[in-house]
Order: structure tokens, then C-alpha cells, then sequence
């Protein structure tokens, strides 16, 4: 228990961190996490919504393209195995990037909105009337880029390749080709494991600084969470051109932004191609990684300091 | 324990002093009113005890320190810190799940017998309510936690007089019991008035008055004199006078009924009367209590006007 009486907000910074962590533990800590997660999933349904929609616009123009796929296999039959290979598993190459891309998008827009819509509209004078802490809010809204989206992506991504695989399949059966070399090319439960390591090194785990950072701005901002959260980078670059004539911090950036090439050796921009190599030493050995983890621990801690400072707008 | 003890309460937004050294002393069991006019700190002060600002000072609700243990506090204490601020995307069915899912004190059959004389259906959303609508769901939602503590910054704006009512009246009969303790802040001084145990008047920061209500009510004593008998009633010290149609109405603090008795109707005066004629002093205006003083400053329109 805290018995610090007197509360200049400097001055108590380190102990009533500590409170914080603590205490969640003496509350049951898991009911408050689920009914909060549970409640970032009611207010924003775009995180289940925007993925199960991209997924299925992708199968309708999938169905469409099987009418011309008995004679466009027919073609490829006279080019080689590797060749042959990329055609097929082309379209489920396409759905996984889709699903990613729509991930990332639905992620940042999350994360911008997080911590600061609840100030916009004082909703966050309700909240903070029950029994949650701010560690346990910003944990939950944290886990939605970080657990929440990547599962979903993954999930919906397999439930899809599936139905495309099954639909392929009848197509190629009832055609009378081979639908023996459809599932030998294609590989499925490999496909599925590479995806799933590719969601976790590079999505979640690469990827995470820059949702960290969107979290730090949502909960900073007083207004424009957007411009606050683009415009440092952008003038940190321009300025390092303007002053140096170098451009490390753009290099840097760009070099987060792609992926990285630690976690695996990719050919093209196909993650999943099976000549793809990984590489999970050079991944968990590089600095990089685990400065953007620490860099993403520092923005989240940050913002649930900032949650109790900041009230309503 | 106090429910509330605070000792040089200080909170300063730049320049501008909201809370300067408030001392508040508030035990179980008390319904205590809290007024003044608008900016007087009152929200500020409801905001520190609920740990939604920091503050300079000593301060412990429930032997706690709000700024510090929040959440854990929040157990024992509920509020509503302002209208309207339950989130307009949800729907009644979800802030009875999410509350009943977080508060361990949270008695959800209670909230939907509130809820059940109100014509707030189960799956609408926040923002197709009406004002009154929300409002009235947030009440539902807090009476039906088992709180020590109830805060309540203006709980009744935006509604009609009908529910203000109802609500003063459930909060007395289905909420209050002598282990529970309320704060209450409102503009609609004398529709509480019987519903208090204790008053306190803050002015720029300080409170500057505060008595029980039986001390209130043995203490104040007001009344209407004709003009002829106005001089003789002003050798008692009157603390504040008033004129309606042409007679005077004398304030008195501790003066004997029997005695005042003679020059007229004895009665006990308003919250609303006493807060004018204690921040009429306070701001220096009718610390003189010279009848052609009065008029301008303590008409019953003035008394309302400087009650909001």
C-alpha cells in the first residue's frame, strides 16, 4: 500500500508505477483483461469485420477466375515443375498478402484511435469510474494489433486457402486433371507454417515499435493523432537530408517498414515460396529486433503513465 | 475510518487556483451537499477524491490514496464525474455485461429493476438514447453498485423534474443506508435539501462554509418582518436581509425563535437563501446589511440566479 502523502506528480513517478503492476494481481486480473479486450472488439468491429470482408471479396473474384482454370492449366502443363508451382500457389500467396496489408491497415488506424477517442468523447470518465487499471486498459488495447489481429489473420487466411484448395480441387477433378499434383505442389500444411512463422517474425514481432509508437500517440495527442504520429519521422528525415546530405534515419525507417530481411531470405515479395529461406538465427541474433521490442515496451509503459495524467479533451 | 479526509488540498491549473487548501473531513454514513457557483473548484475537488487529477496535499478516500490506487479504490467507490459520458456506440446490454464482468460489487438484477421502470430498451445503442435516457442509465448503472462511496457531480441535468425526484427519492430509500456515504454537487440546491445530512459551500477554492444539517436547521433562522418592526428585528445582528413586496426577510444566525418570534413568521431558511447571504459576505457585497443595499443583490431571483 502506498503511504505517500504528499502527491507532487514528479515526485512519486517510480512507486506508483509499481502500484500499478501490482495491482491487477490482487484483483483477479484475467476477468478485468477479457471484458476489456472484449469491449475493444464491440467498439471497434472493423477489426473482425475488415479481414472477414477483404477475405471474401478475394474468394468471389477466386471463383470467378476458376471457369478459365482447367485450360490455363492445360498451358502450363508444357513449362517446368517450378514454373507450374508458382501459378498455382499464386492466388493463395495473394490472399495471405491481403489479409497482412488489411492487418496493418486495420492495426495502425487502431492503434492511432485507441487512447485517444476514449478522451475525445469523455467516454474515458466512465471507464475510469470502474475497477480496471490503465495497465490493464492499454495491455488490452495493446494485445488487438499484437494478439488479437495476428490470430485472426491467421486464421481467416488458412480458412480461406482451404475453401480456395477445395474449390481448386473439385474444379481440377471434374475436369480430369490431376489433382494429385495440385496438392503435392501446393503443400498446404507447409504453406500454413511458413505463413504462421512469417505473421509472428515479421508482423508481430518486427512490426511491433511501429504500433507501440502509434499507441504512445493516441494516448499523447491532444488532437490529430494522425499528423503527430507521421510528421516526426518525416521531418527527422528531411531534416537529416537537408543537414548532413545522408539519409540513415529514411534508410532505417524503410528498412522497418519492409519487413527486414533477419527473419528469412525471400526470393521475390512472395514470403511463402517454398525456395524462401529461413533463417531464425540471424532473425533472434540481430539487435534490431530486440531494440524495436524495447523500444515497444518503452512506448507502452509511456502510455499507461500518460492514461492516468491525461483526462478528458 | 473517514470516508473522506483531506488536509491543504492544492490544485492549480497554470495560473488559475482551482483548489486552495481545501480541509474536508467527511465520515460514514453522511449525505453530504456540495455548492457553489460555477468555477468555485467543486468538479476539481469531486475529480481528486475519485483520482481522475493529481493534487498537492493530503488526501485519503476510504484510507486510500486516490491518485495512486485508482482501480483498487474504484472497488469500493462509484461516480459519475460527468453527463453523457457513457460511450455512444454501446449498447444497453453490453455496459450491463461489461460492468458486471469487471465490478466484483456490481449486482446486475438490481440495474435491471432500475432499468425495468424506464422505457430503455436492452439493445440500443448510447448514442439513440436521449439525454435524459443516458442519464438515467448511468444512475441505474451506479445504484446498482455496492459502493461505500457514491460522488456525484450533478447527476440530475438534463432531466425533468418528475425523475429528479424519483431518482432523490430511490437513492433514499433503495440506496442509502448508514454505511454508505454520498457526495453530492448540484445546481437544483433546494430539491436536495431534504435529502442531506450535511451542507458545505465552496467560493474560488476554499470551502467556506459547512455545518450539519440539524446544525443548519437549529442555527438559521429567517423572518419576514413588516417595515415597521424591520429596525427593532435589526438590533439582533441579522447576517442578511432581503425584500419581498415591500417587507424584509432577516437572516439570523443563532438567535433564539421565541425572541424573533414577536416580529413575525419564524422560519428555517433555504440552502439556497443561507448560500447567497454566506457569498454575499464572502465577496464583501452585503456584509452591510443597510436595506437599500439589499434589494439589488438578494432578490429571490438574484438567490436562484447565484445558487446555478
Amino acid at each position: 500500500m502506498n503511504t505517500q502523502s504528499s502527491n507532487m506528480p514528479a515526485s512519486n513517478m517510480s512507486d506508483s508505477f509499481e502500484a500499478q503492476m501490482l495491482a491487477p494481481a490482487a484483483l483477479s486480473p484475467t476477468r478485468p483483461m477479457y471484458w476489456s479486450v472484449r469491449r475493444e472488439l464491440w467498439e471497434n468491429r472493423s477489426i473482425y469485420i475488415a479481414p472477414l470482408a477483404a477475405a471474401a471479396v478475394f474468394l468471389v473474384g477466386f471463383l470467378l477466375s476458376l471457369i478459365h482454370l482447367p485450360q490455363r492449366m492445360r498451358a502450363l502443363s508444357t513449362l517446368d515443375l517450378a514454373h507450374q508451382r508458382a501459378a498455382i500457389a499464386m492466388p493463395y500467396d495473394m490472399v495471405a498478402g491481403l489479409l497482412m496489408f488489411t492487418w496493418m491497415i486495420v492495426g495502425a488506424f487502431y492503434c492511432l484511435g485507441a487512447l485517444h477517442g476514449e478522451r475525445r468523447d469523455r467516454s474515458i470518465l466512465f471507464w475510469k469510474s470502474l475497477p480496471v487499471s490503465d495497465l490493464t486498459t492499454v495491455l488490452a488495447k495493446a494485445s488487438i494489433p499484437f494478439l488479437v489481429l495476428p490470430l485472426l489473420t491467421f486464421v481467416i487466411t488458412v480458412v480461406t486457402q482451404l475453401i480456395m484448395l477445395l474449390l481448386s480441387t473439385a474444379v481440377w477433378s471434374g475436369s480430369g486433371l490431376n489433382v494429385a499434383a495440385l496438392w503435392t505442389q501446393l503443400s498446404f500444411p507447409r504453406m500454413s507454417l511458413m505463413l504462421l512463422y512469417h505473421l509472428v517474425t515479421v508482423h508481430t514481432l518486427w512490426y511491433a515499435p511501429l504500433y507501440g509508437w502509434l499507441l504512445l500517440v493516441s494516448a499523447w495527442a491532444r488532437r490529430a493523432p494522425f499528423l503527430w504520429a507521421a510528421l516526426p519521422p518525416l521531418a527527422i528525415g528531411f531534416g537529416e537530408k537537408i543537414a548532413f546530405n545522408t539519409s540513415h534515419f529514411a534508410t532505417f525507417l524503410l528498412h522497418r517498414l519492409g519487413g527486414g530481411t533477419e527473419a528469412m531470405t525471400a526470393p521475390g515479395t512472395m514470403p511463402m515460396d517454398p525456395t524462401t529461406h529461413l533463417t531464425p538465427g540471424t532473425y533472434l541474433a540481430s539487435p534490431g529486433l530486440w531494440l524495436g521490442l524495447l523500444f515497444t515496451a518503452l512506448c507502452i509503459a509511456a502510455a499507461v503513465r500518460l492514461r492516468r495524467y491525461r483526462g478528458a479533451l | 475510518m473517514a470516508a473522506i479526509a483531506a488536509r491543504g488540498l492544492r490544485k492549480t491549473f497554470g495560473t488559475t487556483v482551482a483548489l486552495d487548501g481545501v480541509d474536508l473531513h467527511v465520515e460514514e454514513g453522511r449525505i453530504l451537499g456540495l455548492i457553489g457557483p460555477n468555477g468555485a473548484g467543486k468538479t476539481t475537488l469531486l475529480n481528486a477524491i475519485v483520482g481522475l487529477t493529481p493534487y498537492q496535499g493530503d488526501l485519503k478516500v476510504l484510507g486510500r490514496d486516490p491518485w495512486t490506487q485508482r482501480d483498487q479504490l474504484m472497488r469500493d467507490v462509484s461516480f459519475i464525474a460527468d453527463v453523457a459520458v457513457l460511450p455512444r456506440w454501446m449498447r444497453v446490454s453490453q455496459a450491463l455485461d461489461y460492468v458486471a464482468g469487471v465490478h466484483p460489487r456490481f449486482d446486475r438484477g438490481k440495474a435491471e429493476g432500475f432499468l425495468a421502470k424506464t422505457s430503455i430498451g436492452r439493445d440500443r445503442k448510447v448514442r439513440e438514447l436521449s439525454k435524459g435516457m443516458v442519464t438515467q442509465l448511468h444512475l441505474a448503472l451506479v445504484m446498482a453498485i455496492d459502493a461505500k462511496l457514491l460522488v456525484l457531480d450533478e447527476p440530475t441535468l438534463g432531466l425533468d423534474i418528475l425523475f429528479r425526484k424519483q431518482f432523490y427519492d430511490s437513492l433514499l430509500n433503495d440506496y442509502f443506508d448508514r454505511s454508505r456515504t454520498i457526495v453530492i454537487t448540484t445546481h437544483q440546491v433546494d430539491e436536495i435539501q431534504d435529502v442531506l445530512t450535511d451542507v458545505m459551500f465552496m467560493d474560488r477554492g476554499r470551502i467556506v462554509f459547512s455545518r450539519s444539517t440539524e446544525e443548519f436547521e437549529s442555527r438559521y433562522v429567517e423572518v419576514m418582518v413588516n417595515p415597521e418592526t424591520a429596525a427593532a428585528a435589526r438590533l439582533f445582528k441579522p447576517i442578511h436581509e432581503r425584500q419581498v413586496f415591500g417587507r424584509s426577510i432577516l437572516l439570523f444566525d443563532g438567535v433564539d425563535r421565541r425572541q424573533l418570534a414577536e416580529f413575525g413568521d419564524v422560519r428555517t431558511p433555504s440552502i439556497a437563501d443561507l448560500f447567497v447571504a454566506v457569498l454575499g459576505k464572502q465577496a464583501g457585497v452585503a456584509t452591510d446589511v443597510a436595506p437599500q443595499v439589499a434589494p439589488e443583490v438578494a432578490t429571490p431571483d438574484a438567490a436562484k440566479g447565484a445558487a446555478r
